[in-house]
């Protein structure tokens, strides 16, 4: 059961992230393009030293490889989560169940940790802050992550006690009592030089959003129809 | 509270209900104490590979250059990861 559900995870993560790859060829590498252009324009002193790898490489390749990388590390924990869910989770129709946990799993590691850091596109980031801004990043996404464990165990006891609606309110503030504060005292970055052009600041961040969205919702509705069929098979 | 989940995980519970459609489908749930190693394996293959993506040689660095860095440099950028 957990191997058939880790297994279809990956598989499923592999397939939507073919599928976000070619959705960020299309919206997300004209901003990278243009943002690289900026850097360049404003790089006085740009050494000429030849790129350990090519421009054409690393729009091409090199996003597949990450993309897809992402995607099936993504949907095996995905597939992992779905086993933990199944039966403690009041949504019990496994294509429901699916599409809610992609919905969860992007609010818990897309939007509430890119809400506070937002994606940055080529020439926005100061070098040597590299360390300071990954290390938050990374802490925002694992108290994102604790508190939304936390809370979805809490709202099984909140159902019980104060019925379904209130529950799960309840259950959600409580995520948000925690993710307020944390994101509140974790450091402020705002790196973007003074001259970068504001709509393309603006499209790169949007289309980082638009990315991942495609790769969660790929993964929830894909997973839920292939464990939905093969749910109803096992019983014909 | 774990045995109220065992008790209804056997998969027969699943063959046995009636074939009807109209019936809700609906999974046992899977018991902690089988879903604890997987997780935890899971978890750790999920942040290497999250690592190579978002993070080497760039806050950190355990291949020396920045070949690993430049391939991956797009979707580090586009899936949010902060690059350079």
């Amino acid at each position: 059961m957990i191997r058939t559900l880790l297994l279809r995870g990956m598989l499923v993560g592999v397939v939507a992230g073919l599928l976000t790859f070619a959705f960020a060829r299309v919206t997300g590498e004209p901003q990278v393009e243009r943002a690289i252009a900026f850097e360049t324009s404003h790089d006085h002193d740009h050494d000429d030293s030849p790129e350990p790898v090519s421009r054409a490489t690393q729009r091409t390749f090199g996003l597949l490889t990450g993309v897809v990388a992402y995607g099936a590390s993504i949907g095996g924990l995905f597939g992992l989560a779905f086993a933990a869910a199944i039966g403690r989770i009041g949504v019990k129709e496994p294509r429901a169940l699916s599409l809610l946990l992609a919905a969860v799993g992007y609010t818990a590691i897309v939007l509430v940790p890119q809400l506070k850091y937002p994606a940055n596109p080529p020439a926005v980031g100061n070098p040597d802050t590299i360390g300071t801004r990954t290390a938050a990043y990374f802490l925002l996404i694992a108290f994102s992550i604790a508190a939304t464990v936390l809370s979805l165990q809490l709202s099984r006891r909140f159902v019980t006690r104060f019925g379904s609606w209130n529950g799960n309110l309840l259950a959600i503030a409580v995520f948000l009592l925690i993710m307020l504060p944390v994101s509140c005292f974790l450091p402020k970055i705002d790196e973007v030089p003074a001259d970068f052009p504001a709509s393309l600041l603006w499209r790169f961040r949007i289309a980082a959003f638009e990315i991942q969205a495609v790769l969660w919702a790929s993964q929830g509705l894909f997973f839920g129809w292939l464990t939905q069929r093969s749910l109803l098979r096992s019983r014909l | 509270m774990a045995q109220s989940f065992e008790s209804s995980c056997s998969p027969l519970s699943v063959a046995l209900s009636p074939l009807t459609t109209d019936q809700p489908l609906s999974l046992p749930a899977i018991p902690f104490r089988e879903l604890l190693p997987w997780l935890l394996f899971g978890g750790l293959m999920m942040l290497l590979v999250l690592y190579f993506v978002g993070a080497e040689q760039g806050a950190t660095s355990l291949i020396q250059g920045s070949t690993v860095h430049e391939f991956l440099h797009d979707g580090r950028h586009l899936l949010g990861y902060p690059c350079h």
